[in-house]
């Protein structure tokens, strides 16, 4: 047994492994669905070449594996996804784990920013909003969140373009820096951040409904167990009430959501980095469907898959080090 | 024993009376079956209001609301009504709202419960496939099987089906598991009902409540992703969606932006309607539910 190791890392552990078999049903899924898809690599590279006499095809074939059965492909498919090689993107020309690294750092900082605002600011209103239960400033939280949570991301991104960027002019319609500028420096910060203003909002306040319903509800149960009676009947003030002993048990089931909640976040910035043309993952993923490009489709489902797994081990030791209830070992 | 205690309480209303008086409770439920109707008679009177195609030329391009009465919300840049686009719009979102989630609550019943009656292997199994199709995200999913299928409209509905049961598994996976060792299921399993019979008429019935609330979540769901689906023009074009009027509506943002406002408050009105529908269903359907 593994004696000397301290709890959290056995935890740890235990949750990798448990990662594996879902990462290897995602490698399958993927193998089927480019089964799926009309056409295979090669009719890609004969349509690629322009044409191909049907001897040149045969041999193709043959060099690509796609003669062998499929239980030998998928093996093959496998490895080939493990060892981080997603295939060649016949519309780049160029292998789709470099196109794929190449637009990863601009998602990942539109999903941080939105998912860390939307966040936070959930939270402070949700607790706000309980703490002030059925109150008019309760409901008036709560209707825009509802209103905010019906609202279509394309939508509002077409408002907050329509706003800020026709009518006042203050912000950038799309990309990620303004083209032929050369900002160096603090300059290129300030050009990228105010690109990222718009689908950032957009994003996050989306976002922000999930997070504010389950606070509010959160703090109001939390709020009324014993526990927290008996620290105010000790005299504890509101303040402190609320800091130290509500919102760390309340925080628990808004930490499950932020896990469960990047996936939803990275398929919303497909239509938000659309809108704003921000040469992200969301972006390429859109690409890919219109102009039919499989292999960097299924490079980005995977890739995907593969930072929600590693996001949701993170919030699960995140959920571990909150909850002392939590049974480590 | 005191003599109030052998009288016979007062017989109850029948339950859809019961249910009524705790769904009126919820003022923003009502306000939600309100919008709801609303929404049903739109797509109801499509054909009424404007028999005809209405993709099809009704008026001058871009003409703006409220100035000629055969056009009352304008036209857009093609000259479309907008009036009959949100009507017949409010019927492609409202079926394949409802058929989507139809698709999803069947596949998710299917799985939740074979999880949830047998356990072990069958259970592990199957909660690693909902677990993986948990994990990709959703709209990607989604693309990547209308890239497949092709945008037909039945193709579009059934993809939005198959992305969106993995909360409806998970949910009834769990009411399973309390229920399948209650006495009830126990009298039926020593009575010698079969398998079949013990999920689908002894155990089902009492783990719907929970589900038919979260199908209103779903179908709001459901309408959102079609919208984006058309608004990204992958949606099929043979029909007139409000995502798509919204998609159209972009190329004139800036000089006739009620192409693209007015189905967006369509759609959000009808989203809205949808939670708020949720939330008194389930005031109704869950009343003991600590709230």
């Amino acid at each position: 047994m593994t004696l000397h190791m301290p709890p959290i890392l056995t935890y740890a552990l235990r949750r990798l492994v448990q990662a594996i078999p879902v990462v290897i049903l995602i490698m399958i899924g993927t193998f089927l669905l480019l089964k799926l898809a009309p056409g295979d690599t090669v009719d890609a590279l004969v349509g690629d070449m322009g044409g191909a006499d049907a001897a040149f095809i045969a041999r193709l074939r043959v060099e690509y594996g796609l003669d062998q059965p499929v239980w030998v492909q998928l093996w093959r498919y496998m490895v080939k996804l493990a060892s981080f090689d997603f295939g060649w993107s016949f519309v780049y020309e160029q292998p789709v784990a470099t196109v794929l690294m190449d637009r990863l750092g601009t998602t990942l900082m539109l999903m941080a920013a939105s998912l860390s605002i939307a966040f936070c600011a959930g939270i402070v209103l949700g607790a706000i909003a309980a703490r002030r239960a059925y109150s008019a400033t309760d409901n008036l939280i709560s209707v825009l969140g509802l209103v905010f949570y019906a609202t279509p991301s394309f939508f509002l991104s077409l408002m907050l373009m329509l706003v800020f960027s026709v009518k006042l002019g203050w912000l950038p319609v799309g990309g990620i820096k303004t083209i032929a500028a050369f900002y160096t420096g603090w300059d290129h910060v300030w050009d990228v951040v105010r690109h990222l203003i718009m689908p950032t909002t957009a994003l996050s306040l989306i976002y922000l409904a999930f997070y504010l319903r389950l606070m509010r509800a959160s703090v109001m149960e939390v709020a009324d167990l014993d526990y927290v009676r008996t620290a105010r009947a000790k005299g504890a003030r509101e303040g402190r009430l609320m800091i130290h002993h509500i919102m760390r048990n309340a925080l628990l089931p808004v930490v499950t959501l932020l896990g469960l909640q990047f996936s939803t976040v990275l398929g919303g910035s497909i239509v938000v980095e659309t809108i704003f043309t921000l040469p992200g993952l969301g972006q390429l993923a859109y690409q890919s469907v219109v102009q039919r490009d499989m292999n960097t489709l299924m490079g980005i489902i995977f890739l995907c898959a593969l930072i929600v797994v590693v996001v949701n081990f993170l919030t699960d030791l995140l959920y571990a080090r909150l909850d002392s209830r939590i049974e480590l070992a | 024993m005191t003599l109030a205690d052998t009288e016979i309480a007062p017989p109850e209303p029948p339950r859809y009376v019961m249910f009524w008086r705790r769904y009126k409770r919820n003022r923003a439920a009502l306000l939600g079956l309100v919008l709801f109707v609303l929404v049903v008679v739109m797509a109801l009177t499509a054909g009424i209001i404007d028999p005809g195609d209405p993709l099809r030329r009704a008026g001058d391009p871009l003409t703006p609301p409220f100035v000629n009465w055969a056009t009352p919300l304008g036209t857009d840049q093609l000259g479309r009504d907008v009036l009959s686009g949100v009507f017949y719009g409010a019927r492609i979102s409202l079926l394949i709202g409802v058929v989507a989630t139809l698709v999803a609550i069947v596949i998710g019943v299917v799985i939740g419960a074979l999880a949830g009656h047998f356990g072990g292997w069958v259970d592990d199994v199957l909660m690693r496939i909902t677990e993986a199709f948990q994990t990709i995200p959703n709209f990607v999913l989604l693309l990547t099987l209308v890239a497949i299928m092709g945008s037909k409209i039945e193709w579009i509905t059934l993809a939005i089906g198959i992305v969106s049961w993995t909360a409806p598994a998970r949910m009834v996976r769990a009411e399973f598991m309390s229920l399948r060792n209650r006495e009830f299921v126990d009298a039926a399993r020593n009575l010698g009902v079969s398998n079949t019979s013990i999920i689908f008429r002894e155990i089902l019935p009492n783990a719907l409540p929970p589900i038919v609330v979260y199908a209103s979540v779903i179908m709001a769901l459901s309408i959102l992703m079609e919208s984006a689906l058309a608004f990204l023009a992958l949606g099929d074009p043979n029909y007139a969606s409000w995502g798509n009027m919204i998609g159209q509506g972009r190329a004139v943002l800036r000089s006739a932006p009620y192409c693209a406002v007015i189905p967006g408050i369509a759609i959000i009105l009808t989203v809205l309607s949808f939670s708020l529908l949720g939330e008194g269903l389930n005031d109704a359907l869950n009343p003991r539910q600590k709230k």
